[in-house]
């Protein structure tokens, strides 16, 4: 095993971390409330903190680095998939907004298309994606389809140039803020469940679409419930061919579960909780010299450096042509459990001060690990619960038998 | 980056695993366990000449030089066999501190018996009341002339009464702790035996004004130190590398257990209680393998690896023996007789867990290494 980088890939980390360091406002990582780190658009205290962050991302477009790994063709650099990962790395370490870790865009559907779009949808959709001029939101679940996504039942029917879309969508991340779906319907309700089903590229504006707000355990509106009545879409949105939609939904996903991840900020987050430890004393006492906490913090880092491992793993495998499809669900279970577990050792080495919710004089690290005790719940839930990926590992990967 | 194995080293991967199928399959372990003789001496020739006794030695000494990745992949092909052998004392151990010592002549003189698989050499540190670390050395060594006598109680030393020579760690007065190449059939040197879970067949060694030449002297003080914390974390790794091979062979024949057995009339592979067990090991398994990988990387490399090294052994010590439990949950009350291999790789997780520093040893390393 060889875990250097190359001249080329280290020089490329060492230009975006002295980018990201120049460019962002000194204070920007106190901005950012996530935990560990930002998937999608992060809730921000201040609205001109919005401004900021759509400024720095036309920045990293302009720098080429938005779509990194893109075919330059496309509007990408043709970099390697390590190199993706070190800018996703970087990106999340340093909290920037528009990493495409924050873009399902540019880290989802853009990669899809251009794996299974036509050349007319790909010269159509990819150029606004690669200059992140719309913003995307992923329509899979539906009240009655959760981990269960063969079950989705938002009808999609031919009538002319258009299919007619009557159905609802749930735990709609970020629709509210987005310009269009990246949707999944079903195209023919007599096939078999999961070969009756399509992806749709769904305009927010198209007549018949409405929404309301799921506000989530923190009280932040980042979910929506979505209803499509007789909303009409052109049939040229319709990407990979109909009734091929589930076989897609499955590299959809191993996108996702790569990209949410935001490895870099795990160990930023854990590097405020190590800050706070060294400088900080209870009962009198240097918080750095209590065993449990010294325990607990060699623990939380040992498991960072797995999430690591796990996390390169993916992108070495891309670039050696592998489809890193069951190592992906590894990553995610591993990595979205660990938030959880690491807000929990957090909550422990803190104490009381630990569940403070407001920023005060009392409250360690901006009053984050009160609420990365409830965020990190979610992670390890969204794009296949804990549980599916266990199902992935142990069949896709492990070749046990599906009853 | 590249997280695979060399050519060179899939090639040895391959032949080891093929030898150790056809010569050192379990009821060999078992075997060996109850014989008089301290070690099966015919596999270990055999393992010899396959020219695993030098991997890692330098070439003018007869070795093949290989470093520690090449080493780490040996071990973890024996650890999945329970290879029950001094190989790890002798090649791993007091090789790598033989190697990385100063003394030439003793160099000249030992390396190439230990590659040629004619010598055992067992490492003699930990005394009683004491557990990982090197504090609190209460054997002494006493210059007298152009020798030292040798004093103290030394526990735990592996194929004890199959050893040539004990590498023995004393205090010398003023000057620190010293490493010695002491002959096992010196005058004042006696045996207990000390069985553990493993079946390494270990012991008391007892040293009562054993007279050993200056010239087996490896390293003394500050140089001392440093050799010892340098084999400390070669050895680690390796047991990292060793309870990663037992545990990837948990996993597999778990799994294919787990397509096998019939119950409730099916595949018990097919209840989701048991494919997220498996799930579990395998997931934990990549996680030893990356971690043991890069701390092997880092130590071949000559990087600074103490943070690496001690973050491998800590969660690979863990994961060890929670994997050797679900292994038992998925096989069922077979695991639980002498004639099922599964409690070889427990007793070999569990003891490897404990052998250069446990889980809470390397984590308080960890957290050293953090600043803390």
């Amino acid at each position: 095993m060889d875990f250097s980088f190359t001249d080329k890939e280290q020089g490329f980390y060492e230009e975006l971390d002295e980018f990201l360091t120049t460019q962002l406002p000194t204070d920007w990582g106190d901005k950012p409330i996530r935990w560990p780190h930002d998937y999608a658009e992060s809730p921000m205290k201040d609205d001109k903190d919005y401004e900021v962050a759509r400024a720095f991302i036309k920045k990293v477009v302009a720098k080429g680095w938005f779509t990194i790994s893109w075919p330059k063709e496309y509007g990408g650099k043709g970099y390697s998939n390590v190199e993706q990962a070190i800018f996703d790395e970087r990106m999340s370490y340093h909290r920037a907004p528009g990493g495409s870790s924050g873009s399902i865009a540019a880290g989802i559907v853009g990669p899809m298309l251009l794996r299974i779009g036509t050349v007319e949808q790909q010269q159509k959709w990819i150029p606004k994606i690669a200059n992140a001029d719309i913003s995307m939101w992923l329509g899979y679940s539906e009240p009655n389809a959760g981990s269960d996504l063969g079950s989705v039942r938002t009808s999609a029917v031919e009538d002319g140039d258009d299919y007619v879309l009557n159905g609802q969508k749930c735990w709609s991340s970020g629709a509210h803020k987005a310009d269009f779906s990246w949707m999944i319907v079903r195209t023919d309700p007599d096939a078999r469940k999961h070969q009756g089903v399509s992806f749709l590229i769904v305009d927010n504006k198209t007549p018949g679409i409405t929404m309301r707000p799921v506000y989530n355990i923190l009280g932040d509106h980042s979910f929506n419930e979505v209803f499509m009545d007789n909303a009409r879409v052109p049939k040229e949105n319709l990407i990979g061919g109909k009734n091929k939609g589930f076989y897609h939904l499955m590299k959809a996903l191993d996108f996702e579960r790569i990209t949410l991840v935001g490895i870099g900020g795990f160990k930023r987050m854990f590097e405020e909780l190590l800050d706070y430890v060294k400088n900080n004393t209870r009962n009198g006492e240097p918080m750095a010299k209590i065993p449990s906490v010294r325990s607990k913090m060699a623990d939380i880092a040992t498991n960072i450096e797995v999430g690591y491992m796990l996390f390169w793993r993916t992108a070495e495998m891309l670039d050696r042509g592998q489809d890193p499809n069951v190592e992906s669900s590894a990553l995610k279970v591993v990595a979205t459990e660990l938030a959880r577990d690491m807000a929990e050792a957090a909550m422990e080495i803190l104490g009381p001060y630990g569940q403070l919710t407001e920023e005060s004089e009392y409250s360690p690290i901006r009053a984050m690990v009160s609420r990365g005790f409830l965020e990190s719940i979610s992670a390890t839930i969204g794009a296949g619960t804990s549980e599916i990926q266990r199902n992935i590992i142990a069949q896709r990967g492990l070749g046990l038998p599906r009853v | 980056m590249n997280l695979d194995l060399t050519t060179e080293q899939k090639i040895m991967q391959a032949s080891a695993k093929d030898f150790l199928a056809k010569h050192c399959h379990s009821d060999v372990s078992r075997a060996a366990r109850d014989a008089e003789e301290v070690y099966p001496l015919a596999l270990w020739k055999q393992m010899a000449q396959m020219g695993w006794m030098g991997i890692a030695i330098d070439e003018q000494y007869d070795g093949t030089e290989g470093n520690v990745q090449d080493l780490s992949v040996l071990i973890e092909a024996m650890g999945a066999a329970c290879a029950p052998v001094p190989y790890f004392t002798t090649v791993v151990v007091c090789g790598t501190a033989l190697q990385q010592s100063s003394n030439s002549l003793l160099k000249e003189q030992l390396l190439p018996a230990i590659a040629a698989g004619n010598l055992v050499v067992s490492y003699a540190l930990i005394e009683p009341g004491n557990s990982y670390g090197f504090s609190n050395i209460n054997s002494t060594a006493i210059a007298q002339g152009d020798s030292y006598r040798l004093s103290g109680s030394k526990l735990f030393v592996e194929y004890a009464r199959g050893a040539d020579y004990f590498l023995v760690v004393a205090a010398v007065k003023d000057q620190g702790l010293a490493l010695f190449m002491v002959d096992a059939s010196s005058e004042g040197i006696s045996l207990r035996s000390m069985p553990t879970l493993d079946y390494s067949k270990q012991c008391e060694v007892k040293l009562q004004d054993v007279s050993v030449s200056a010239k087996n002297l490896l390293a003394i003080g500050d140089e001392a130190m440093a050799l010892l914390q340098s084999v400390e974390q070669v050895a680690a790794v390796a047991k990292s590398a060793e309870i990663l091979g037992a545990i990837q062979l948990v996993t597999d024949i778990s799994v294919n257990y787990a397509k096998d057995r019939t119950q409730f009339d099916q595949p018990i592979g097919g209840f989701q209680s048991i494919q997220h067990h498996c799930a579990n090991m395998a997931v934990e398994v990549d996680s030893c393998r990356y971690l043991t990988g890069m701390a092997a990387w880092k130590v071949a490399q000559g990087l600074t690896a103490e943070k690496e090294v001690s973050m491998a052994k800590a969660f690979v010590s863990r994961a060890g023996v929670r994997i050797c439990k679900l292994g038992h949950q998925i096989h069922g009350a077979i695991s639980f007789c002498d004639e099922h291999d599964m409690h070889l790789f427990l007793r070999k997780s569990q003891a490897a867990s404990m052998a250069f520093g446990d889980a809470d040893y390397h984590n308080e390393k960890v957290a050293q290494s953090l600043g803390l």
